[in-house]
């Protein structure tokens, strides 16, 4: 059993360090979808006893969210949005690699010097749940893209869980499945605000978005998709007014 | 010492340029061609031994040094290399690093006598092959660390002795990561496809091809040998992880590592014709990958 968990303790390494270096969303979208199967399968196999049927849902349920509907809405997402790759982050690929592996050794260490409340499970748990967490974060914060942030965020969120199953094993079915209808609602409307930001400012760069305002702060200006197109009938005006004269 | 701790050895200088027929033969097949004949390397290597060299006037002694030097770097190397549960001629504490380091010896050999012809274009291909081997190095020194961990031994020969049936049952996360980290290094080192293009003749993207365009008769021969070799080392390394065949009967251990290298080679085949080259921004970051493999191997075996 120890030795299952292992294995997918180190997929999950591998499928974080996968995330640090993938600059296309769609490859991201699936890294991240394969991340969300490898864990609905952790709790069949880190239970010590037979597996019960509240093992069984939970498995169901985050296999059919973080397998398949997260990746649906994302994907989604991404055709409306039109975006097909991050385009220079704000720490590169190779760079962010590196940063990964010193995190990875920096979680291992902080493994170690955690004292678990749970003896018997998997070492690796433990140390693996805090470098999701981080590459989670990192991803969060090194990307531009809107969508690249929703899945530095459902990355977390896959961490949390790992450590949630190394900790309590029985945590109450109604709990779990609290965790994971909120993350359900999260990304669903976080799918729906990167529609919303695209078709308002024709990208998802949220380092471009520092400019948000109160509408109610600037009675005098009408909303933006409406002055942009006053903005352009104006200059079709102008050029038809210069073509008239030339 | 007994007779049979040749074979290996005596395997590596007869079959190494049948591997690359094999490749080219892969690919033929997988495009739909009957391609060459398996044995055309040691036709040409044969064809090219008969010829005189030509020597550029700008050259010096760097140049006609330069196959010869890494030719028998790469020949103390297979020394180094257990092949078949055979330990190695060669083995002691530390061994390893001498392994790398004259892997290393071979390439700057090749690298000073690309320089020495003054060429502008073999100067570029020198450049491209030095950084691209500085990021395989620490994939392959911590990969072999990794495994010298795991099987409390500081020389190849114990090392891949200490590599079983039951050490992979133990801890196959460890050996896998380090055998694809490997894999890598082996592509990358052999300059084949995700990082070079061994067919192309193309100024922008040549690397290894490159530093010995001025190289002619023996003299390119040897560097072609050696590159066969090289193959073959760096292939007996990886079957020396993946292949766990350790039964103590040569007659059984031997073929069993033969099958694994012409396996290496199909695979290599297969790669290159369903895989493009990568851009060459991409190269680094595939290497520094690897390296996080070995990286994450290592860190689990230290864990």
């Amino acid at each position: 059993m120890n030795r299952a968990v292992d294995a997918i303790m180190v997929f999950l390494v591998l499928t974080n360090l996968l995330m640090l270096g993938a600059s296309r969303l769609a490859s991201l979208i699936r890294v991240v979808a394969v991340q969300g199967v490898i864990l609905g399968l952790l709790p069949l196999v880190a239970g010590q006893e037979a597996i019960s049927i509240h093992q069984y849902a939970l498995a169901a349920g985050i296999l059919s969210l973080k397998g398949v509907v997260f990746p649906w809405l994302l994907t989604r997402a991404q055709r409306d949005a039109n975006v097909r790759r991050e385009v220079e982050p704000f720490v590169g690929y190779s760079l962010s690699l590196l940063a990964g592996m010193l995190a990875l050794a920096f979680s291992l260490w902080l493994g170690r010097r955690l004292p678990l409340p749970v003896q018997g499970g998997s070492t690796l748990v433990a140390p693996v749940a805090f470098f999701t967490i981080i590459s989670g974060l990192f991803l969060i914060v090194t990307r531009k893209k809107a969508l690249t942030q929703v899945l530095g965020y459902l990355a977390l969120e896959n961490g949390v869980y790992a450590f949630g199953i190394a900790i309590a094993q029985d945590s109450p079915l109604l709990v779990e499945m609290g965790i994971l209808l909120d993350v359900f609602v999260a990304v669903f409307v976080m799918g729906i605000i990167i529609f919303h930001i695209n078709r308002e400012f024709d990208h998802i760069d949220t380092d471009r978005l520092a400019k948000l305002q109160d509408w109610a702060a600037q009675p005098q200006e009408a909303p933006m998709t409406e002055s942009a197109f006053a903005i352009d009938k104006d200059d079709k005006h102008d050029k038809h007014d210069k073509g008239d004269k030339a | 010492m007994e007779l049979t701790a040749l074979i290996p050895t005596l395997c590596a200088l007869l079959l190494s340029p049948l591997l690359l027929g094999i490749i080219n033969r892969t690919k033929a097949v997988a495009a739909g061609r009957n391609g060459q004949s398996l044995a055309q390397l040691y036709f040409d290597l044969w064809k090219l031994l008969r010829k005189g060299a030509v020597y550029s006037q700008t050259t010096s002694w760097v140049f006609r040094a330069g196959p010869i030097a890494g030719l028998a770097a790469v020949l103390v190397t297979l020394t180094l290399v257990p092949f078949g549960a055979q330990p190695a001629l060669l083995a002691f504490d530390g061994d390893l690093v001498l392994f790398a380091y004259l892997l290393g010896l071979m390439r700057f050999m090749t690298v000073i006598a690309a320089l020495d012809t003054g060429s502008a274009f073999e100067g570029m291909g020198a450049s491209r092959e030095v950084q691209f081997a500085a990021l395989a190095e620490p994939a392959l020194l911590l990969g072999l660390a990794a495994i010298a961990r795991e099987t409390q031994s500081l020389s190849l020969s114990g090392m891949f002795a200490g590599i079983t049936v039951d050490t992979w049952s133990k801890s196959a996360p460890v050996l896998a990561l380090v055998a694809a980290a490997l894999l890598v290094v082996f592509l990358a080192e052999n300059a084949r496809v995700p990082v070079d293009d061994p067919n192309t003749h193309l100024e922008l993207t040549m690397i290894h091809e490159v530093m010995v365009l001025d190289h002619g008769g023996p003299d390119f021969a040897f560097i072609l040998y050696g590159a066969a070799l090289k193959l073959w080392v760096m292939g007996a390394l990886l079957i020396g992880i993946v292949i766990p065949v350790r039964s103590g009967n040569p007659w059984l251990d031997v073929p069993a590592a033969l099958c694994g290298m012409i396996a290496i080679s199909v695979l290599v085949g297969i790669v290159e014709s369903s895989m493009a080259r990568l851009r060459l921004l991409r190269v680094p970051q595939l290497l520094v990958g690897a390296s996080a493999l070995s990286v994450l191997a290592l860190l689990l075996v230290l864990r």
